[in-house]
Parts: structure tokens; sequence; C-alpha cells
């Protein structure tokens, strides 16, 4: 049946594809077919189409798809049926087995209110309450006209307490969300322009019906509105509307704008399903900013206030507003990091940073492996990221070796390039925590450089890039609160895990034997702070470690061996000969275990509570690696002690 | 009647009625296709509008009684709009 000069996308083919999977047996691979066709070719004939496919793959054959069950009524004072395939459709290409019960027409008050009425026994997940002004609030709607302005006051205060009732019915018979279709406004209302010039004229008598609603679902859990009137809006209401199919088979709605509805729909069922994205990973050339940063430069590619770049601009202010909601951003480039980093950090049209993103792979892997490296380091399922590129190619190729990725069909036209994400159901959320707001913060800090480390060829390309600069300095009056704090938290790398108050650390700072050293690091990402505290105490001719410790944040990344190096150095200044140390070992601080070995120490003794190591100060070859940047401060203020 | 407005309705047709497009001609028609209700009808009606991009009236609805019917149909349709 398949014809080959339409080439193998084409919705005739896939078709045909997908019954012949079907009949072969392959059920999951006709399943992304059956979605795939969706895709390409969302219309009311294909709804029909993929639903019936959809039965028949999981009725006759058992198949278990791997889809998320929800059940969806919907009360309606209109036709809604030819919106069912459409909607059953679009749930599926977005991973959602959806069941729909549709109540009788104009029923909704009764099987609102009524326990055992046919809502209640179908036992659904959400409810959507679709009734137009017509019927909510008919004399505000058509008689508008013959109300006197207190009878139309009392008729607005009706209807809310209408709803009132339903929505408190609905939430003692049933745990399950409610969306509530705000009431449409008049496009021509009766009394022309005269009819916005006052607060209670017919528009402005619904709007106020619409904002009770509003106060209304937010006492209740699980309530939310949907606001009609910005839907139509957005379509046109001149497009939206067909007034014959209204009149002849009570659907107010034109063909063309049926999909909308249940595109509008979906954007409530996607979150109340959980099928939501956590993670949207972006391309960068020609989607983040227009042109290509490897050939294009700093000057060549768009991405300002004004057209072409403009477009840019407004997809980042979408980006930005996903994090707002908790939704954290990651890059996904083919690349060379270099040009890449210099474009996020310092091009001056770039509204979203390179710290606004939780995690970044700047490199020539291919993307499905580097969204799987996302995924493990930001520590969520696959399933939660979304995928943003301009490149058909890259976009089929995650989507076949990652089926489970939301992945965003960018239109050709940048200046469209906002609106598909802020439309994509996916980065829907109905409530906001305050963990939500501050997740991106919380790891695009930390997470960026883990992130950074997979780009390189080498570590010390990574330490190179990372720029670091430690600061190396005596405790302070203002530091010995910091540095007895970190003594006391600090288990991991810790070498000896001795836990010391802020007056024993004053105290060892007033001996003239005792030293104590802290060490800053900053880096390209940020300012670190304090991180890190070593002690060191002369006997003799040693100079012994009494504790080494270091934050894991900054772990790994040698700043260890610059503190190491600089105890080191400070000991055969004063005229040491080795530096020593004891290794204990805790529950926890196997990070630390190999580290005086790593430095090259010997060792000298075991003991049942660790290890003893050592350095020949003269023929040690312990340095601060070239990469760091180290700056050393003398001074100090601990009790007059200097 | 054009064979491309054909193939466009038939597959519109095989998808809303669940019938393979092969078994679809000219003369289908609520008497020869099973499925062909008034709820179908009005989905077919949507799905033929929503395809040609058009809005049709409830009198060219009532002439659309078989297969051939909506292809006259959305063909002159479609000259009267050029």
């Amino acid at each position: 049946m398949s014809n080959p000069t339409l080439g193998e996308h084409h919705p005739a083919n896939l078709r045909a594809e997908v019954d012949s999977l079907i009949a072969r047996g392959a059920f999951d691979l006709a399943s992304r077919r059956l979605a795939e066709l969706w895709r390409r070719d969302p219309a009311s004939g294909t709804a029909s189409f993929v639903t019936s496919r959809l039965d028949e793959l999981q009725n006759k054959t058992r198949h278990k798809l791997a889809l998320t069950k929800f059940k969806v009524a919907i009360l309606r004072s209109f036709t809604v049926e030819p919106i069912v395939p459409l909607l059953r459709a679009e749930a599926f290409a977005c991973g959602i087995d959806l069941e729909v019960h549709v109540g009788d027409f104009n029923t909704y008050v009764q099987d609102l209110l009524d326990g055992q009425s046919s809502l209640y026994h179908f036992a659904p997940n959400a409810a959507v309450l679709a009734v137009r002004t017509d019927q909510a609030a008919p004399e505000l709607w058509r008689d508008f006209a013959d109300l006197a302005s207190e009878a139309a006051q009392k008729t607005a205060e009706r209807v809310v307490r209408g709803y009132e009732q339903w929505i408190g019915a609905f939430r003692k018979y049933s745990q399950a969300a409610l969306i509530i279709h705000s009431l449409e406004r008049p496009s021509t209302p009766s009394l022309g322009i005269l009819d916005s010039q006052t607060e209670t004229g017919q528009s402005g008598l619904i709007w106020q019906i619409n904002l009770e609603l509003r106060r209304i679902a937010a006492r209740f859990h699980g309530v939310y509105t949907l606001d009609y009137d910005a839907l139509v809006a957005r379509h046109g209401s001149e497009h939206w509307h067909d007034e014959r199919k209204w009149l002849t088979a009570r659907l107010p709605i034109a063909a063309g704008y049926l999909l909308q509805m249940a595109h509008e729909w979906m954007r409530f069922i996607v979150p109340l399903s959980g099928r939501t994205a956590k993670v949207l990973v972006v391309d960068l050339d020609n989607t983040l900013w227009g042109g290509v940063i490897g050939e294009d430069g700093m000057a060549g590619i768009k991405i300002g206030p004004e057209y072409p770049g403009a477009a840019y601009q407004a997809l980042h202010r979408a980006l930005l507003d996903l994090s707002r909601k908790g939704i954290l951003l990651a890059v996904c480039s083919k690349n060379n990091l270099d040009d890449a980093m210099e474009a996020l950090e310092k091009h001056p049209g770039m509204l979203v940073r390179a710290k606004n993103f939780a995690a970044m792979r700047i490199n020539w892997t291919d993307k499905a492996q580097n969204l799987r490296a996302i995924a493990g380091e930001l520590n969520v399922g696959i399933d939660s990221l979304a995928f943003l590129d301009d490149n058909p190619s890259e976009r089929e190729q995650v989507r076949a070796a990652l089926p489970e990725v939301t992945v965003i069909d960018l239109p050709k036209n940048p200046l469209e390039y906002a609106a598909a994400v802020r439309n994509c159901a996916a980065f829907e959320r109905l409530a906001l925590s305050d963990e939500d707001q501050q997740r991106t913060e919380m790891y695009a800090v930390q997470k960026q450089r883990a992130g950074a480390e997979q780009t390189f060829q080498s570590k010390e390309d990574f330490f190179r890039f990372l720029k670091q600069e430690a600061e190396l300095e005596p405790v302070s009056d203002l530091t010995l609160a910091r540095v007895a704090q970190l003594t006391q938290k600090t288990n991991q790398f810790n070498l000896t895990t001795r836990r010391y108050t802020e007056t024993q650390i004053a105290d060892m700072a007033k001996k003239p034997d005792w030293h104590i050293f802290l060490i800053k690091v900053r880096d390209r990402f940020g300012d670190h702070g304090l991180v890190g505290v070593a002690i060191t105490h002369d006997v003799g001719e040693q100079c012994e470690v009494d504790t080494f410790l270091l934050s894991c944040r900054v772990v790994g990344r040698t700043v260890e061996t610059a503190l190491l190096a600089h105890l080191a150095e400070s000991a055969a200044q004063r005229g040491r000969k080795r530096l020593e140390g004891w290794f204990l070992p805790t529950k926890k601080n196997a990070p630390a275990r190999d580290f005086y070995e790593q430095q090259g120490f010997e060792l000298q003794a075991t003991s049942c509570e660790g290890s003893l190591w050592a350095l020949d100060l003269k023929s040690s070859t312990l340095h601060c690696p070239d990469w760091i940047k180290l700056k050393v401060a003398t001074e100090t203020t601990v009790g007059g002690k200097n | 009647m054009t064979a491309s407005t054909f193939e466009q309705v038939r597959s519109v047709a095989s998808d809303i009625f669940g019938v393979p497009a092969g078994k679809i001609t000219a003369e289908s028609s609520p008497e020869t296709i099973e499925n062909w209700d008034s709820m179908q009808h009005l989905n077919l009606v949507l799905a033929i509008e929503e395809k040609f991009g058009m809005q049709l009236a409830p009198e060219d609805i009532e002439q659309m009684k078989s297969v051939g019917a909506i292809v006259a149909l959305v063909e002159k349709l479609q000259s009267a709009a050029r």
C-alpha cells in the first residue's frame, strides 16, 4: 500500500506503516509511528485514525503501552463530541491514555449536584465544566438591554452563587480536579462602545463573574479556571466562532479551531497527569541566537532588542519565565566551548546567561547521549526532559533514540519560537511552591561546574577553563566562626575529622607553633567563599597537619593540592624538614583516603586509628597547579597575634 | 471531478468512517457505509472544512449525500472562491 513517491514520513505512508506494524505485532514501534503521524498531520480525520488504532493496540492486542492513564469528564452546554478524538490523539502524543466521558447536553447542574450521577460513577481524574455564557447567564448574554442595572447586578450575583454551589457539591462527591471555563464576553455588546464606559455593563458584569470564579476556585483545592476569553482572543474571535454550526449543530467553534480547544484542555490535563517536563534542554546556534557563533562570531550572531535579534530575545524571556516556574534550563550544543561560553557570558544582547543553565553539554557528541548525561547530572528521569532545537534532524535523532523526551517542534520562523515554548503543555504548572521558584538558582551555580567538566578532552583543559582563583589567608576574628563551623560540619573531604569550637580555634591561633590557613575560591561560575581549612602544628623538625578539610563543592578541582603545597612551602620557610599528617578514616571521609598518597607522601605507620603519612620537604615536588591563580595574604588579627 | 480532490476526500472519509480508502468510491454513501450516521456526518463535515479551509452552509451540508457529491461541492466552492 505504501507509496514510495511520497516519502516515508508522508501521512498516507505512515498510516500504512502503522497498520502493517500492528499486523506484525510490532506494537511499540506502531505506537511511535502513530504519534509521529499525529505530529505531522494533526487534523480531525487523523484523530479518528489515531484513536481507532490506539483502541486496537490496547484492546485487541492487550498490549501494554507506556502511557499514563487519565480520565476526564466533560460537562457541557455545547457539542464537544468532534473535539474528543482530537483531545485523545493529542493526549496520546503527550504520553497519556485518555478516557473521556461526555455528559449529556446541558445536564451539568444535575450531574454536579447528584452524587449518584454518571459523572461520579465515571470516577474521573478531572472534570471540565464547559458552559457558555448564553447558558450560564442567558439574561446577561441575550436580554441585557431589557435588564435594569440593579437586576443585572443581581443576575451576576446569582450566577456566581450557582457556580459556588456546584463546585461545593463536586468537592463533596469527588476528589478530582475541576476545570471551569470562564464566561465569554460578547464581542459586540448590546450597547456598543457605551458598554465599556461602565463597570456594570454587559461586558463588565461578565468580567466580574469571572473574577469571582477565580476567587472561588482559589478557595478550593484542585479547582482551576480556564480563561476562555483569552483563548478565543489568541486565535481571533471572528475565526474561532462558527455561527452556522452553532445554530445547526450546537457547535460554536469553527472546524479549524477544535484542535485549539483540545490543546487548551491538554494544558491542564498534562500537569494534572504528571506528564510534565522538569528540564528544558536548548540548542544554541539558530535557536538561542540567530546564526552560528563558530562562523559568524560575536559580532555576527543575531540577538538583541531589534529585529531579527528580538525574536531570540523573546525566546529568552520565555525561557526565563520557565525558570521562574521551577523548570530547569540546560544547554546541549555542538559547538566549541570557548566560542559558546563567550557568547553566553559576554554578548550584550543575551538575556539568558550561562548562570541560568543548570547543566551544559557543549561538545561534538551526539545529542541523545548528551541528553542522557544531562538527565543523570540533574538527577531526573529522561522523561522529565524537553528538547528545543531548530534542526529537524537533531530532533528526529533524539525522538528515535529517546522517545520519552518531549521534543518541541520549532516553527521555521524565529518570531514564532517564543510562542512554541510558551504553548508547550509540558511546561504548564497548576501551582508553584517556593522550592520550585528557587530550584533553578540552586542547581545553576553548582551543576554548571559538573556540566562544564564533561565538555573537555582532559581534566587539565577543564581546570584551565575554570579560571580558579584561590586566596590563602590566616584566620582572623572575622573568620573564626566560619572556621569552627567547617571543622564541625565537614565530613567527606576531611582527613582527621577533628571538631573544634570557636574558642579552641582562637586559642590555637594565638600559639606561635600552630598555624591556621584558610582558603577562599572563586571560579568563572561564581564565588565559593571560604571553603577549606588547614591547621598545622610544628613539633621539632616536623610540621604535623592537625586538620585538613575542604568543602565538597570544590573538591577534585586541585584546590586541595594548592592548599597542601602552601602548607609544605610555609613549613619549609619555617625551617621544618618534614610535613606529616594522619588520615583517620570515618564512615564518611572515603573521598580523602588516597589524598596523601596521590600528593607524593610516604606511608609511615598504620594503627587501628588510621595511617600516618610524611613528605620530605627537601625532595618534595609538591607545588600549586599552574591553572590556579594563588594569592597569599599574611596579616592576621586574632587576639592581637600577628 | 479531479483525482486529487477525490483522493483527499476519500482519505478523510476513510479516517472518519474507519473504512479502507480502497473500498471507498464516488458512489459511497450513508447507505453503503455502516458508520455514516449523523454524528459521523458532522465529523466528516468538520474534517472536510478543516482540510479545504472552508465553512460549509447548512444548505451545502444537505447536499453531501455521497462521496462524489462531496467532491463536486468542494470543487464548486473552490472555483467560486477563486
